[in-house]
């Protein structure tokens, strides 16, 4: 492109006589400069356009196209794989890097068909449909990358799932001429049937160096913790079949053993608490007159009788998962998905995703010289906890078991949460199932703490203009003996607030903070003002409090850090007339929201009010210049599943909640409004989080016929 | 000439024009390309999706993985029927010794079938451990675990001080193994557990303990994931020897500041070695500090001949190590980096977790205290010594809720779990517990949450939702109802003594699922028709041991959640029962009752007082008249030890400043006190009732002295001042008593 506009620019020497010609050859250069424009759009945008095409072209093949790869007999066997190795060993975390999505990427080798140098595959099956649906899962995830020099995790496409169909010195000699191998480091294997006749090995037998290994059937001697990843034996025939499902509950069958082929001796323990316990136990077998095929997989059978596999799950409460030869069985999956609770016997079984899944919510473990009492130690739980545990098995089924794309993405999570602790997925968000998640409350503020007295608390007084009430308030106020600091939140930008001289004079500092906009929320706004962790929220009309009482406000808030605790409380109703809610201000018994016209609270709660606030909740409220000491309610009640407190007895106030509407006070419109943000915030919310309760807090002594110079809050409740 | 001139120069910007048009094209090529692969974004409309990477093949793979073999278990020959279970358990006992021990291969079971007991070895004569050992040993002495029988203990610890196993140090032991083999119990380390904070010496500092511990657990500060045998030996923090033996100091944190990011960002002082193991990340941590929010000191001073290996950077680093205070660094700053030292483990890494100073740790392949059982990503960052650079942007990026979140964690392990050395090995002596007892172990989130794996007994249900803790982080409340149990003293004579009035009264509340009356008095309880008439199940039980803390008995026959616990001369009405069980259940795990009492400090006496006059805090209930939840009957049966508990028994007093003092303990909060109606109890004592223990003249003296007992097993003070009192709502208010729900409350 530069030669041409060389050629260009030697224009001037073509054309030297030519001095009224500037135009000319402007209009020249101009050409030639968009021509090379437009010809670079082209070389940029035109071989795109044609490799994706060829992708997609490509993308529709067949398998039997991939490449064919001889294995020469004196390629290099990996090393057996290090027992030792540990993600800061064997892992080569500079390839991962720090990015700001802490995301690793994953790279896939295009398929390739091995054989040995006499051209036979290194493998009976070749890709099975469990692998292939993996690798396709993992090609559609966020983690996938098709650039090999980006990516931190290596899969070979060379299925390893079934140690049976595998020739494994071969299978070791392909992985080791994968070009990135690199004594095995970063790359992952997935393997879900390990070892093989007659000693069965926990994990796959295949020589594979550094490599990650993500293996069903781990035992706590090869499982490398930290390195390996536990995963389930995937049940193919099992995830066909559709079992909706069912309301945790006790079921007609207190416990089920399904599995076709248990060693003799435990079948004779189970078959001895059969007889000990009845009609509870349900031992089933494989069918004899059945063929094998299908049909087996599908059937089960007990004394001639016929049952439906794996419906037949979904009728016990407990479901045996006995070891067989291997440790990781493929029943486990089934019994999960039929939300019958797994009573696993498999010594040293590691089991699967154990590094984040909580199996004790969702199974029995019990040592397989126990089985004689399994009947006896399942008795002892508790109704609601096996309840509790079919939901938890069945969802962590939905959730990590039903698919090979859940086990894929599950693995790589695994894997990614190694490599970026920081950012690494919670036991909640692991273990909690929907249900939990949504009705569970995990308090930001959760450690019981009593602050200390002595930094006090921040007032903060908002205000329009009404100056003479707001003054008074203030003196009253700065009689508090905690009080740090006084803020004045001027909301009035029409008109400036008194000179300094006129304000009352009080022993803490006072500042007036100038507002651009005259919004409600502005009196919970985060201002680094504030110093202390308690603030007072207060009206510029709310005179009567007296000092006594403002003062053991600070000390409740103290006692209550993470609440809010206010002085006039108010109710809300369910409307069954109406079906909505209803705002109560009138002498109720309960209490369920306090006015912020009032009140103390964390200063935590002005951020999450001014940041977090969910849905249009902030913008309605400013808007309609009322209901923030609602939505203020809503969201700590909502963030701590906790009820505000009200403090001391009712007083005559000058209707707190309507400072914006001044006068409407009695006006049945105002309360129909207050009763719509209701509405509107619990719709916001999806739930209605506040809290009704029928206490409110006095000093000790309150009442109490004691001499009143001797109480520490003699003026309380005084009208 | 002119005109050339600009000809020229018009085409040379032409041309430059050019060019960075192109350059800029590869830019923002380039540009594109980061986004899309970071945010995994399918390209904008217009653009057709991306295709499947990994091919879709026109004859997709049919066959699955799970060959018909493999459903029958490996075919017909049925392979691994020939060895019997218990032949290949005996095998695996033979295979998995020594460094391989798992429980399953090394522990023998069959020994803590009886419960779980810990014998020591008594110590040899003239002999005197560490003072560290000394308080570990102390700690396993004064645990319920404790056994002075070999024959009934299913662990033994040794009496032989095992902590410092480095062959320079001072408390170094020798002829450990000699010593050890001639223990009759021995049986090559089984079941023994052995303690050790140090092991190996300088130059390699390997994990070498200098004898073979054979099956042996072990106990272990500063363990290597290499060495480390999963679920068979204990991660142990290490500590020094100054560490408390019980109680501990409290962490720093005392309100939650927001935000809550501190002075400093990142901070670190210590020692920096120059040569041999564990020196690179020390000797690199000057890389990243930048002397304004990332405040990493080293000294190379330490050792005789440091001097020897100074580099070039010692002298300037010596000079700014003394400019700071570590203290001031610990309080004032987000995080704390917790770097290796020569061992894997440092001091550092609790004082930060006590500072509340979040610990950012490089130490790879350390296997973190009590791994086992804790999940550090809620308290600590876990960083790689390979990526020390990156240290500055992960701490950076930690959002405002997550430091909050993690340093109150840091508060709460501390406490829990490393405040003493009781904690310390009470927390590793039940992480063996839990896994002899598999089906009846913590969960994780009894490790992991208030009140933390110490408290939470799992003998008591393994329905978490039983418990009072977990309510809301498993989304779920507390029953609806109470058992009312009555501790009955006096033999039945009229129809008026207070009991029946107290029957009547509680049996109309409508959350009275049931009354229990506990019959502690020596003549055998009157039939069933001597007792009033309600509707409610009403039992009784005649206490076994008729003994004060026989009254906080985990009787099978409670079942509802809360327990409204009452003397048999209370005095209370259907009113006042009915708020107190409202409010508690807003307040499930904390003990809710009506008269109060109080604690302080008698400085004269330099000792805790007690005081029953009206005042205007108090900090315990009396349980004379309380709800609280039943799991406190049975923490307060099995987990407080039998030297309190029989000293409740033989003054037959203070049970309720025990239980007071358990649930703050467990609560770390003060009780409730709502209002009632006629002062309890004080009116009891005006008339002088023969049977009241309350007008005894020592009663009161043995309280004092029975909280003094009690704050010295618990190692600290955890009673807690509350100043209010929870009222109804419209408690004495002006307005109409109609409108009131509690109305008897106000009734003189």
């Amino acid at each position: 492109m530069c030669a041409a506009v060389k050629y260009g620019s030697r224009g001037p020497a073509l054309i030297p006589r030519m001095k009224t010609k500037h135009r000319i050859y402007y209009i020249t250069l101009f050409s030639v400069v968009l021509l090379g424009l437009i010809a670079t759009g082209m070389f940029q945008f035109w071989p795109h356009s044609i490799e994706s095409s060829a992708e997609w072209s490509l993308d529709r093949r067949s398998v039997h196209d991939a490449p064919l790869v001889r294995i020469p007999m004196s390629s290099p066997i990996p090393e057996r794989g290090d027992l030792s190795c540990r993600m800061h060993t064997c892992f080569d975390v500079y390839r991962c890097g720090y990015n700001p999505k802490n995301k690793i990427k994953v790279y896939i080798y295009p398929l390739q068909r091995f054989v040995d140098e006499v051209g036979v595959p290194i493998s009976s099956t070749g890709l099975s449909r469990e692998y292939n649906d993996l690798l396709s899962a993992i090609s559609d995830s966020d983690f996938y990358t098709d650039d090999v020099s980006r990516a931190c995790l290596f899969i070979p496409s060379i299925d390893v799932l079934n140690q049976n169909s595998l020739r494994i010195r071969e299978n070791a000699q392909a992985l080791a001429m994968l070009p990135r191998w690199d004594k095995g480091m970063n790359h992952l294997l997935f393997n879900m049937l390990p070892g093989g006749p007659p000693d069965y090995n926990t994990a796959l037998d295949v020589p594979r160096d550094r490599a990650l290994l993500a293996g069903g059937g781990f035992s706590t001697w090869t499982y490398r913790q930290g390195y390996d990843v536990s995963i389930p034996v995937y049940s193919p025939f099992s995830a066909e079949v559709d079992l909706p499902e069912r309301q945790p509950g006790p079921r007609r069958y207190f416990i089920l053993s399904s599995q076709t082929v248990i060693h003799r001796e435990y079948r004779v323990e189970l078959e001895r608490l059969k007889e000990e316990n009845g009609e509870a136990l349900l031992l089933l077998d494989k069918c004899s007159n059945l063929s094998q095929g299908l049909a087996s997989v599908r059937k089960r059978c007990y004394k001639g009788q016929v049952y439906d596999y794996p419906q037949i799950l979904q009728e016990s409460s407990f479901c045996v998962v006995l070891r067989g030869a291997r440790l990781g069985q493929a029943t486990l999956s089934d019994v999960l998905q039929a939300g019958c609770v797994p009573v696993i016997m498999a010594d040293s079984y590691i089991l699967p995703f154990s590094e984040v899944l909580d199996w004790k919510r969702a199974s029995v473990v019990i040592p397989e010289e126990k089985l004689p009492e399994m009947y006896t130690i399942l008795k002892s739980i508790p109704h609601r906890q096996v309840e509790e545990m079919q939901r938890q098995a069945r969802w962590f089924w939905e959730a990590y078991f039903s698919s090979m794309n859940a086990i894929g993405m599950t693995t790589l999570q695994i894997i990614n949460d190694r490599i970026y602790p920081y950012a690494a997925r919670t036991y909640e968000e692991w273990n909690n199932p929907p249900v939990v998640k949504w009705t569970s409350v995990n308090s930001p503020l959760f450690l019981p703490l009593i602050p200390p007295r002595s930094p006090g608390f921040t007032a903060v007084v908002l205000t329009y203009d009404r100056i003479e009430s707001l003054f008074r308030v203030i003196t009253e106020i700065s009689k508090v003996p905690s009080l740090a600091k006084l803020l004045v939140v001027w909301n009035n930008q029409n008109k400036s607030p008194p000179e300094e001289s006129l304000w009352p004079k009080v022993a803490v500092p006072l500042k007036v903070l100038r507002t651009k906009e005259n919004k409600l929320s502005n009196r919970f706004f985060p201002f680094d003002e504030i110093e202390t962790e308690a603030v007072l929220a207060i009206d510029d009309d709310i005179i009567m409090l007296t000092s006594d009482e403002l003062q053991f406000g600070y000390e409740v808030w103290r006692e209550f850090p993470d609440r809010l605790v206010g002085y006039p409380g108010r109710l809300h109703l369910w409307d069954h007339e109406m079906g909505k809610w209803k705002y109560e201000s009138e002498w109720t018994n309960e209490v369920s929201m306090v006015l912020t016209g009032a009140a103390f609270y964390h200063k935590y709660f002005n951020y999450l009010y001014t940041y977090k606030m969910p849905g249009d909740i902030k913008n309605w409220v400013d808007a309609h210049m009322n209901c923030e000491d609602i939505a203020m309610n809503f969201l700590v009640a909502n963030i701590t599943g906790k009820a505000p407190i009200k403090v001391t007895p009712r007083k005559k106030f000058k209707c707190p909640e309507c400072t914006a509407i001044d006068g409407l006070s009695l006006d049945q419109t105002h309360m129909v409004e207050r009763s719509e943000c209701i509405n509107k915030f619990a719709s916001v919310f999806a739930t209605m989080p506040l809290k009704v309760v029928e206490h409110r807090a006095d000093p000790v002594l309150y009442k109490d016929d004691f001499p009143e110079k001797l109480k520490s809050f003699p003026n309380i409740g005084s009208l | 000439m002119q005109a050339k001139k600009r000809y020229l120069l018009v085409s040379v910007g032409a041309c430059s024009l050019l060019l960075a048009y192109l350059c800029g094209l590869q830019i923002g090529e380039f540009h594109n390309q980061n986004h899309a692969e970071l945010y995994g974004v399918s390209q904008d409309a217009g653009v057709p999706p991306r295709p499947p990477r990994w091919p879709e093949w026109v004859d997709p793979p049919p066959q699955t993985y799970l060959g018909e073999a493999e459903q029958e278990e490996d075919g017909p020959l049925l392979l691994h029927q020939h060895t019997s279970p218990r032949e290949r358990r005996e095998i695996q006992k033979n295979i998995y010794k020594s460094r391989r021990c798992r429980m399953e291969t090394c522990f023998d079971f069959q020994r803590c079938e009886r419960g779980f007991k810990i014998y020591v070895y008594p110590s040899q004569k003239g002999e005197v451990p560490s003072e560290s050992y000394q308080k570990i040993l102390a700690a396993i002495e004064e645990s319920r675990f404790y056994t002075t029988d070999p024959n009934e203990a299913c662990l033994f610890v040794l009496s032989i001080d095992t902590l410092d196993r480095d062959q320079l140090s001072a408390q170094y032991v020798h002829n450990i193994r000699a010593r050890i083999q001639s223990l009759p119990l021995w049986y090559e380390g089984r079941n023994h557990l052995i303690f050790n904070l140090y092991s190996g010496t300088w130059p390699d500092y390997t994990e070498e303990l200098g004898f073979d511990i054979g099956q042996a657990m072990l106990a272990k500060a500063s363990t290597d994931m290499d060495n480390f045998r999963p679920r068979f030996d204990v991660s142990i923090p290490l500590f020094s020897k100054d560490h408390p033996q019980k109680g501990g100091s409290k962490g720093y944190l005392n309100l939650n500041n927001v935000p809550p990011l501190r002075k400093y960002l990142l901070v670190f002082k210590g020692k920096r070695y120059l040569t041999g193991i564990g020196s690179e990340t020390r000797n690199a941590l000057y890389h990243i500090h930048n002397g304004d929010d990332i405040i990493l000191l080293t000294t190379c001073k330490h050792g005789k001949d440091w001097e020897k290996h100074k580099d070039a950077r010692c002298d300037r680093d010596n000079e700014e190590y003394t400019k700071f205070d570590y203290q001031e660094l610990l309080h004032n700053s987000s995080f704390c980096l917790v770097p290796r030292g020569r061992r894997l483990g440092s001091f550092r890494f609790l004082e930060a977790l006590q500072a509340a100073c979040i610990p950012v740790l490089l130490s790879n392949g350390w296997e973190l205290p009590f791994s086992e059982v804790i999940d550090w990503s809620k308290a600590a960052i876990i960083g790689d010594e390979r990526l020390l650079l990156q240290v500055p942007s992960i701490t950076r990026s930690v959002g405002s809720d997550r430091i909050l979140a993690l340093r109150q964690q840091t508060q709460f392990l501390w406490d829990a779990y490393f405040s003493s050395v009781t904690k310390i090995v009470l927390t590793t002596l039940e992480i063996i517990h839990d896994r002899i007892q598999t089906h009846m172990s913590r969960s994780r989130l009894m490790w992991n949450s208030l009140p933390g794996g110490l408290y939470a007994l799992p003998e008591f249900s393994s329905d978490l939702t039983l418990f009072p803790f977990y309510y809301s982080a498993l989304g779920k409340s507390p029953s609806q109802e109470f058992t009312a149990v009555i501790q009955a003293v006096t033999p039945l004579q009229s129809q008026q003594q207070p009991i029946f009035k107290l029957i009547h009264a509680v049996a109309k509340s409508k959350f009275c699922a049931q009354i229990l009356v506990l019959w502690n008095c020596e003549k055998p309880p009157p039939p069933r028709n001597k007792w009033p008439s309600i509707t409610t199940p009403f039992s009784i039980i005649e206490g076994k041991r008729k003994t004060m803390s026989g009254r906080f008995f985990p009787h099978q026959a409670i079942i509802t959640d809360a327990v409204l616990s009452l003397d048999e001369d209370s005095v209370l009405s259907t009113n006042e029962v009915d708020f107190a069980f409202i409010v508690w259940q807003s307040f499930p795990d904390r003990i809710v009752g009506y008269p109060a009492r109080s604690h302080y400090w008698d400085s004269g006496k330099g000792r805790w007082g007690y005081t029953s006059k009206w005042t205007n805090e108090y900090s315990m209930v009396l349980t004379g008249a309380a709800f609280y939840h039943r799991y406190y009957h049975h923490l307060y049966t099995y987990y407080l030890p039998t030297s309190l508990l029989s000293m409740v028994d033989q003054l037959a007093n203070c049970e309720d400043i025990l239980m007071n003092f358990l649930i703050s303990a467990v609560t770390k909060l003060p009780p409730i006190k709502v209002t009632q109606k006629k002062q309890y109890k004080e009116t009891m004592m005006q008339q002088g009732s023969k049977a009241s223990r309350w007008a005894d003249p020592d009663h009161f003296a043995q309280r004092q002295s029975c909280m003094n007992s009690f704050t010295s097993w618990f190692g600290f003070m955890p009673l807690l001042h509350s100043q209010l009192r929870l009222d109804p709502v419209l408690f004495k208010d002006q307005v109409s008593i109609l409108r009131k729900k509690y109305r008897d409350i106000e009734r003189l």
